[in-house]
């Protein structure tokens, strides 16, 4: 990526990414977007600090160059929030989009520069590809919630004792109150 | 995750939530993967329950009395007059708001009607509009509404979103108890029917075979026989526990869950070495029943009465043998019900005596009257004396933190005994931070009877808090091994782990126990209880560098 | 959501130009001066004494305290004498730190993370510095108006008094200053405490969510009724012997209205009974409620001392008799004792000699 637009970056990183965290949360009720954004206690709030840590190191990786690693470690908390929430796929995951929205509303002067114009076309490819990334890691996600259900179901049917011939229905049989 | 295809315009919309509504008039929305299914009526109708009959939470028709209002009018009231908690929590909130973000629904699911102080509200409104003048008069200035199928239906959805942990109530300025308001809350619905099938059929087994899981007695016997088959395999020792036996001095009783589902059988492993050390060496006579074969009681999270009819087994069958006082396992809310409630309802225990341990000479004077130890109370008595044989480097390839199960925090205060515990089987062990740890402890998201499978969504958001602090120590000290006292977390923790923290396991504290535990004549055990092996095993324990 | 409070304040508003109209007329000002705060005193009594009765007439059916802390067991495990007390020295050592200085309130802790994941306590303060002042300003200025109820007045009056404008605020500003013998700062106090728990509920989106009209009301009515007083001392100055010749006609149950006190006068007495009358029919109750939350003032013993509960009832159970019946052959097949034996297997058994005791597989 040329130098100007990073430099650019760089200079309003704090503001995106506060008008970024904003975007993302706003996919929740009113009243918790303020709960989550209020609250900083990681413990209390996980939510929101999760949400914060993550984006701001996306961001950092979307200015420099993008390390697959880093990325899903950070992308990976917030998608897996997400997809436990009541969200569908495509709200789970917009925020990254947003992105792309924030930068061009803020740059909207410096990007009547071409050379500036033709690096943000190159960095919302690369926020495009965040997006496919976290679409992967919210049907991962989905995938382990049905996995955990079904395995927790196999155990429940307590294997041993069905092999043992050991269970019957309790309640086939009369109720035995007088 | 919602059930709708979006329109495309919607897709990048950014508010897509609808907007700031009164919370009174903001409709419910029974969302699929937050609620458990409906009780199934036999479970219902066996145990004598009101207004048995299939149905079916997502349906319109809730298949109700006529005159359901009446019930719950009449309902309400009786509790008004029975209990003074109830009555003044409904008087005195001032919703100062300390407890809006204390409560792990909340700060996972991000519901606001998951905070407590709404939660309750849900109750209040409708007291306020039956019970008092002000609130009848003025009605919807003054927070009142009257009880339509709409609110009835909100109460069910949340008052099994409660897990009953109290953690808001150590908050509360005035000590008001969401427990007891979602304890209330449930008794007036199944006055109607309205239970969750994860409640009501452990409840009807229980009360049929003595046990959640409807284990017959050979079967239950059958089970603990298999694990004595295992721990001679991984020891070499075998273990002979005894059942059902008259004149025993100890009874011991430990929710089922440690009897069918792993890893609880790791930790009623441990228990039964314990026995058998102690048995060994110094003649402790102790028996398990098939009768009172159920710590646990879901009749807890149904009504008092039904958690009395369940509870009752306990004294009734310690009589019926003739033992001289009652020893309990692992777990939460059976702690809460004994502590709290047992002696209450099912005692005076007379025919007991006061809880010595044969072993120590230590007299139980705390637990006096009800006459049941918890087993971290002995076993942490017995290590004080030094009268156990242990190892900890066996466990020396976990890193332990510890969970501090709800209802033995918050209802009990039993904190230190199961850290003395640990700390002497285990040479690693790590504290959560402290606002997740202790009375101030975040439940499994799991408790008061939602562990079921179909509210996964509810369980994992609700265990985020959780899992979060796990996350921490994981990070921090490389922890993969999670402690707890609870039946209920052995079961619900491994699937919040393998969601939010996959490297971190969960035990009970006396599996821990057992894996330090010299048993007399034993082989040199090259594994852990779980069959894995243990780093080092093959001669030199010693030599491993820890690595931190 | 601004319903909420807009209600409220729409009816202090109300009972203001109710009073300050009414007491135009001078037959209403008996009214106003002592009729309705009569009425209001009474009302708060019997109201306060019923309620309190009301709840304790309802049972204690269990021991439910909640447990903050270390029971007490072992002897050697340290417990928590307050937090989890075993007594009632401990339940009343609880109750006064709770009633107090609000201790649960203050248990509000959080942490930060900082500098990567050095971990950081932090108090969420506010609202517990915001309650604690609130209460004790309140309290402070009632005591100082007993020197409105009392000939002579009592030293601990006096005291409070003193105490309360030992901190005195040197005001430049002449208006105010003049001629002024001490500032109380606890009606200041009061004004801000009441202030900032009015915008703690607009600015607190949770705060917000959950707040009734009934929340706003009080907070309203005694951000009135502070303002009318620091008003009447301060800017009106108003005859402080003619209020007191009321105050007191109304202890001694000869009532005059004196000449003079002024309409601002009338707007705060009525606003006082206001509340007072408001109060037995409110949250405000928490007051008396505190006392008997039973999570808090009983004691955490529940094993050691058995706690009775008057309506304990017999319930129907499944008695060992009848599982065994339903279990029996079962349970003898796999080598369980048994209560009754089936004489067929008695027999048997006789035959082969074996015990139908406890049997290991």
């Amino acid at each position: 990526m040329g130098t100007g637009l990073e430099r650019l970056l760089e200079k309003h990183k704090t503001a995106i990414l506060k008008n970024w965290f904003e975007s993302a949360i706003q996919a929740y009720a009113p009243d918790m977007a303020l709960f989550i954004s209020g609250k900083k206690d990681p413990f209390a709030n996980p939510v929101g600090s999760t949400t914060l840590k993550g984006l701001e190191v996306l961001l950092d990786q979307l200015i420099a160059d993008m390390d697959r690693q880093i990325i899903t470690s950070y992308l990976d908390p917030i998608i897996r929030i997400r997809a436990v929430q009541d969200f569908t796929p495509s709200q789970a995951t917009a925020f990254i989009l947003l992105l792309k929205k924030i930068l061009r509303h803020r740059f909207a002067d410096e990007l009547r520069d071409h050379q500036l114009a033709g690096e943000l076309v190159l960095l919302e490819a690369k926020i495009d590809q965040l997006c496919l990334m976290a679409f992967d890691i919210y049907m991962a996600c989905r995938e382990k919630i049905y996995e955990i259900k079904a395995a927790e179901t196999r155990n429940r049917t307590f294997r041993a004792f069905e092999r043992a011939g050991l269970i019957t229905d309790t309640l086939d049989e009369k109720p035995g109150l007088k | 995750m919602a059930e709708e295809i979006l329109k495309p315009e919607e897709l990048l919309q950014i508010s897509h939530r609808p907007p700031v509504t009164d919370w009174m008039e903001t409709p419910i929305n029974i969302r699929k993967g937050m609620y458990c299914y409906a009780s199934n009526p036999k479970s219902v109708e066996y145990v004598g329950l009101p207004n048995a009959r299939p149905w079916n939470p997502v349906e319109d028709d809730w298949k109700l009395p006529e005159n359901w209002q009446e019930i719950i009018h009449q309902g309400f009231k009786e509790r008004l007059e029975k209990f003074r908690s109830f009555k003044v929590f409904m008087d005195i909130c001032v919703r100062c708001g300390a407890c809006a973000d204390k409560c792990h629904y909340f700060i996972g699911t991000g519901d606001p009607k998951n905070m407590p102080v709404l939660r309750a509200e849900l109750l209040r409104s409708v007291y306020r509009n039956d019970f008092t003048t002000v609130g009848r008069i003025l009605g919807k200035v003054a927070g009142a509404r009257p009880l339509t199928l709409e609110v009835l239906k909100e109460w069910w959805y949340y008052f099994f979103q409660c897990s009953e942990c109290r953690r808001c109530s150590v908050f509360c300025p005035y000590g008001i108890d969401t427990a007891e308001i979602t304890i209330m809350g449930r008794e007036l619905l199944n006055l109607l029917g309205l239970n969750i099938d994860w409640i009501a059929t452990p409840v009807a087994n229980c009360y049929r075979t003595g046990n959640h899981l409807g284990i017959q007695p050979h079967a239950f016997k059958d089970m603990l026989d298999f694990f004595v088959d295992d721990i001679e395999e991984i020891t070499g020792v075998r273990v002979e526990p005894q059942f059902n036996k008259k004149g025993a001095d100890i009874l011991f009783i430990t929710p089922s869950g440690d009897v069918f589902a792993d890893p609880g059988t790791y930790t009623c492993m441990g228990y039964m070495m314990l026995f058998h050390f102690l048995q060994e060496r110094y003649g402790l006579d102790i028996t398990w029943s098939t009768y009172a074969s159920e710590g646990g009681n879901f009749g807890f999270f149904t009504s008092h009465e039904t958690m009395k009819r369940l509870n009752s087994k306990m004294y009734a069958e310690a009589k019926r043998l003739g033992v001289k006082w009652i020893l309990g396992g692992e777990c939460g809310h059976m702690w809460r019900v004994i502590n709290q409630y047992m002696d209450t309802m099912n005692g005076p225990a007379d025919f007991l005596r006061t809880p010595v341990s044969p072993i120590t000479g230590t007299r139980f004077e705390n637990a006096k009257s009800t006459k049941m130890v918890h087993i971290t109370e002995f076993t942490a008595d017995l290590i004080k004396h030094g009268k156990l044989d242990l190892d900890p480097r066996r466990n020396d390839h976990l890193k332990v933190t510890y969970h501090d199960s709800c209802n033995p925090s918050r209802g009990m205060g039993l904190f230190e005994e199961p850290r003395y515990v640990i700390q002497n089987v285990c040479n690693h062990f790590y504290e959560m931070p402290a606002n997740t740890i202790r009375e101030q402890t975040f439940c499994c998201g799991s408790g008061a009877g939602l562990n079921a499978g179909e509210d996964m969504e509810l369980r994992l958001t609700g265990g985020l808090p959780r899992a979060n602090a796990v996350n921490y120590v994981r990070a921090k000290h490389g922890v993969n091994m999670l402690a707890c006292i609870c039946a209920i977390d052995r079961a619900a923790l491994p699937a919040l782990m393998e969601y939010w923290v996959p490297e971190v396991d969960v035990t009970g504290v006396h599996e821990l126990v057992a894996n330090a535990l010299n048993l007399p004549g034993q082989n040199e055990r090259s594994t852990d209880l779980r069959g894995e092996e243990l780093p080092g095993s093959a001669g030199a324990a010693e030599g491993e560098a820890d690595e931190e | 959501m601004n319903a909420r409070y807009m209600i409220s304040a729409l009816a202090v508003i109300v009972l203001f130009l109710v009073v300050l109209i009414a007491v135009q007329v001078p037959g209403l000002r008996y009214v106003f001066g002592i009729f309705i705060p009569y009425l209001a005193l009474l009302t708060f009594m019997v109201g306060f004494i019923y309620r309190v009765m009301d709840w304790t007439r309802s049972a204690v059916p269990f021991r439910i305290p909640t447990t903050a802390g270390q029971q007490k067991s072992l002897p050697w495990i340290r417990y928590a004498p307050f937090d989890c007390p075993s007594n009632k020295g401990g339940v009343l050592v609880r109750m006064i730190l709770e009633v107090l200085t609000f201790r649960s309130l203050f248990k509000n802790t959080r942490m930060r993370l900082r500098e990567g994941s050095r971990l950081a306590y932090q108090l969420e303060i506010f609202l517990w510095v915001g309650a604690l002042a609130f209460h004790y300003a309140f309290l402070a200025v009632l005591v100082r108006h007993l020197r409105f109820f009392t000939e002579p007045v009592p030293f601990f009056v006096q005291l409070v008094e003193n105490v309360d404008s030992f901190f005195r605020f040197e005001f430049v500003y002449p208006v105010v200053q003049f001629g002024l013998p001490g500032v109380f700062l606890s009606g200041l106090v009061l004004l801000a405490a009441v202030t900032y728990l009015f915008l703690r509920r607009i600015f607190v989106p949770q705060a917000k969510y959950i707040s009734l009209a009934a929340d706003y009301f009080p907070l309203f009515l005694i951000f009135a009724i502070a303002l009318s007083g620091i008003y009447m001392r301060y800017v009106t100055k108003i005859d402080v012997l003619a209020a007191k010749e009321l105050t007191m006609g109304l202890v001694t149950f000869h009532p005059t209205l004196p000449e003079g006190v002024g309409s601002v006068f009338y707007v705060h007495v009525f606003f006082v009974s206001v509340l007072l009358a408001y109060f037995p029919f409110s949250k405000l109750m928490h007051l008396g409620g505190i006392f008997l939350s039973p999570t808090r003032n009983l004691t955490t013993d529940t094993r050691a001392r058995r706690h009775i509960n008057p309506w304990n009832y017999p319930v129907p159970v499944h008695t060992y008799e009848e599982y065994e019946d339903e279990f029996r052959d079962k349970m003898i097949e796999a080598g369980l004792p048994v209560e009754k034996m089936p004489v067929e297997n008695l027999v048997e058994e006789e035959k082969k000699g074996v015990s139908h005791g406890r049997g290991n597989s």
